[in-house]
């Protein structure tokens, strides 16, 4: 039962939630949850951005200042909200189709710009939402309505992306470490950057009911089994490593927040703004 | 493939027609309610009873410009939409329809956000009017299913060579089963043959497509409407074709039913056609003189047929699930100025109704056809009036 502080920041008038019973997603919610409170925000300065999905569903559970918006386009509105009013905390709730399909492109530019906004990718490596298409992390052989005999493209890794494409934060961590999940979260908001935490989700109606993990339970178990951390991993070989969920802080480090920059510079050129 | 009857979904019996169609590329980004089309196409082309590629491609821009891009090379091609997917689309599709390629597309017909809701109506495909490409509209799935076939007929037809949308009713048509006559695999070869064209990229001869002019910018446009005119002929042409092959016709441009000494009838668009149908039945039954027009194409525009229509009934009524906010329907729109071109004039009203799925009741249409009747009387009232809300919203 979530704590008296955590329950707060529920908008209780949106229950029952639209998730099937057992969905990752709702872990993933309740850690945010925690991730908010014991970092101190208030419901008031906090913005909660989602595209479309089963994971975007979440802002309407959230009682805090919440946006629904475009399939794969909600950094965009999150970082028209960022340089309108830098002061508000915002978390960017989204799936892998979201975060990586039709939305990749703004996914790398916000990494790019470095914008303080903590991105929470909710990787269930499937469209949840439409009914089980393969997605952009559908591992290789899985199966998915659009890939009845396994996938065959390969996968994007959400956290080397992030990498690559500029974030400061970026972390990865699974619905069966709801504890770790809450610690990235909250490292993730205390980034003055753009933050990427990639929570292994479970969707054991769509992804697992085609792939040998049919209950809540089954996916729970598959990713305590086949979870390794970032320092074990380091001494494994790739042939080990396949297959495996690598977790852990993969980026910490300090560049200039884009909306710091952004001001700065028109204080430099002599704009009215401070 | 011998001919047979099964029973499937509007969504299924898409994918059926798609597969005897014979693409070479499908291309598509899942959203609900045609989801179900695109799994059926990826089963057929994994088990290989569809020789074609198909891509999974990540967004509905990206699905449309492949399939522009094989397009140019001279390939048949397929994608399927609805909704904030053909929203994402519309950058791409004057591009497909300007470069003048015969792509088909299905588009479940659903509404379009915010606020953000999955049930059907024609806001997304008729924001689309102006893209260049032809719409039509079906009411039951056996009727998409020869809509497909029939789309790539005329879309290819080289005195058209342009883009065909065919759209059905989202869930209403998309996800209830009925029993689809799917015909012989060698009549659907013998009725659509192989694509050729030369409006593709030549390997022997290099050259370009998708170019930019200046200079004859409006002269090819024009050419492009021109040959949207003639695409009227060549939808009654492939109509008549495909109902002595198969035994099914559909009346090309639109249908009329029981209008022959009607005084009024109402337009409809889509899948409330059935129920429109039915009140009429009964109402004639009652000696009520009321009857249907049902708009098949709304691109290329019935201009002579509804002129013809508009001279012979007192009252015309549109019923359109969509709304152009600031005016009026967009059928009631185009109806009307089709209508002006008559020698008489009918009164006119414009119903709007089933916005994001909201019910349209046989008593609906009842009291839409006898408000029509007093106006075919004299009686005045509201241009445009709103279906199925309470009495405070349709003051
Ligand atoms: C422009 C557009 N295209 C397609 C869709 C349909 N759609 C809704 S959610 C979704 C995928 C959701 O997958 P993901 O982001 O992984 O979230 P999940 O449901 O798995 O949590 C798709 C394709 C849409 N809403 N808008
Ligand atoms: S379909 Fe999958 S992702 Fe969506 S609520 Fe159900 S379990 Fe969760
Ligand atoms: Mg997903």
């Amino acid at each position: 039962m979530p704590r008296p502080e955590v329950l707060d920041w529920l908008r209780k008038r949106f229950f029952p939630h639209m998730w099937c019973p057992g969905c990752g997603h709702g872990i993933i919610l309740h850690a945010i949850l925690r991730a908010l409170v014991d970092s101190g925000k208030k419901r008031e300065e906090t913005v909660i951005a989602s595209g479309i999905g089963c994971s975007s569903r979440m802002p309407g559970y959230i009682d805090a200042c919440t946006i629904h918006t475009t399939h794969g386009r909600s950094l965009a509105f999150a970082t028209g909200i960022k340089l309108a009013n830098p002061e508000l905390t915002i978390v960017d709730v989204m799936g892998d189709g979201d975060c990586t399909a039709i939305g990749g492109n703004h996914f790398i530019h916000a990494c790019r710009r470095n914008i303080g906004i903590t991105a929470v990718v909710m990787n269930n490596n499937i469209y949840g939402m439409t009914g089980g298409q393969a997605s952009p992390t559908t591992p290789l052989g899985a199966k998915a309505t659009t890939a009845p005999y396994g996938a065959i493209d390969p996968p994007f890794d959400i956290c080397k992306l992030a990498q690559g494409a500029g974030a400061t934060y970026v972390a990865r961590a699974t619905i069966a470490q709801p504890v770790i999940c809450e610690q990235y979260i909250k490292n993730g908001l205390a980034n003055n950057g753009f933050s990427v935490v990639e929570i292994i989700s479970s969707c054991h109606t769509q992804f697992g009911r085609k792939n040998n993990r049919r209950t809540p339970l089954d996916n729970i178990n598959f990713f305590r089994n086949n979870s390794v951390p970032i320092a074990k991993a380091q001494g494994m070989t790739p042939e080990d490593l396949e297959g495996k969920i690598v977790t852990g802080e993969f980026v910490k480090r300090e560049t200039p927040e884009y909306t710091r920059l952004y001001l700065d510079l028109i204080s430099r050129v002599g704009g009215n703004k401070a | 493939m011998p001919g047979k009857k099964i029973f499937i979904s509007g969504d299924e019996a898409v994918a059926e027609a798609v597969r005897m169609a014979r693409p070479h590329v499908i291309s598509a980004y899942p959203i609900t309610p045609q989801t179900v089309t695109v799994e059926r196409i990826s089963d057929f082309v994994e088990d290989g009873s569809l020789k074609s590629e198909y891509l999974h491609v990540e967004s509905e821009h990206s699905a449309m410009s492949a399939a522009i891009g094989a397009a140019a090379v001279g390939a048949r091609t397929f994608t399927a939409t609805s909704s904030q997917g053909l929203l994402y689309m519309a950058e791409t599709l004057p591009y497909a329809s300007g470069a003048r390629f015969p792509i088909v597309m299905m588009n479940a017909n659903r509404t379009v956000a915010t606020p953000w809701a999955l049930l059907s109506d024609h806001r997304d495909s008729l924001s689309q009017l102006d893209s260049g490409w032809m719409q039509v509209y079906c009411e039951d799935a056996q009727e998409a299913f020869d809509m497909i076939l029939q789309a790539y007929r005329i879309a290819e037809d080289p005195r058209v060579m342009s883009p065909v949308m065919v759209n059905l009713d989202g869930f209403i048509l998309t996800h209830t089963y009925e029993m689809v006559d799917l015909p012989d695999q060698e009549e659907v070869d013998a009725f659509l043959p192989p694509y050729r064209t030369e409006n593709r990229m030549d390997l022997e001869e290099p050259r370009t497509v998708c170019y930019a002019s200046l200079d004859e910018y409006m002269e090819f446009h024009m050419k492009q409407e021109f040959d949207m005119r003639k695409a009227r002929a060549v939808i009654a042409e492939v109509d008549r074709d495909f109902g002595i092959r198969f035994g099914r016709q559909y009346g090309g441009l639109l249908e009329k039913y029981r209008c022959e000494d009607a005084d009024a009838v109402i337009f409809t668009l889509g899948s409330v056609t059935g129920t429109v149908r039915s009140v009429i039945d009964s109402m004639r039954g009652n000696g009520y003189r009321v009857g249907l027009v049902k708009m098949r194409f709304v691109r290329p525009f019935p201009e002579d047929e509804v002129v013809d229509i508009a001279e012979k009934v007192k009252a015309i009524g549109v019923l359109d699930r969509d709304l152009s906010i600031g005016y009026e329907g967009i059928v009631f729109s185009n109806v009307s100025s089709s209508v002006l071109r008559a020698c008489s004039a009918p009164a006119m009203v414009n119903y709007i109704g089933g916005l994001g799925g909201r019910n349209i009741s046989k008593d609906n249409i009842q009291e839409m056809f006898l408000e029509l009747l007093r106006a075919a009387d004299g009686e005045k009232g509201k241009r445009v009036r709103f279906v199925n809300v309470g009495s405070e919203y349709d003051g």
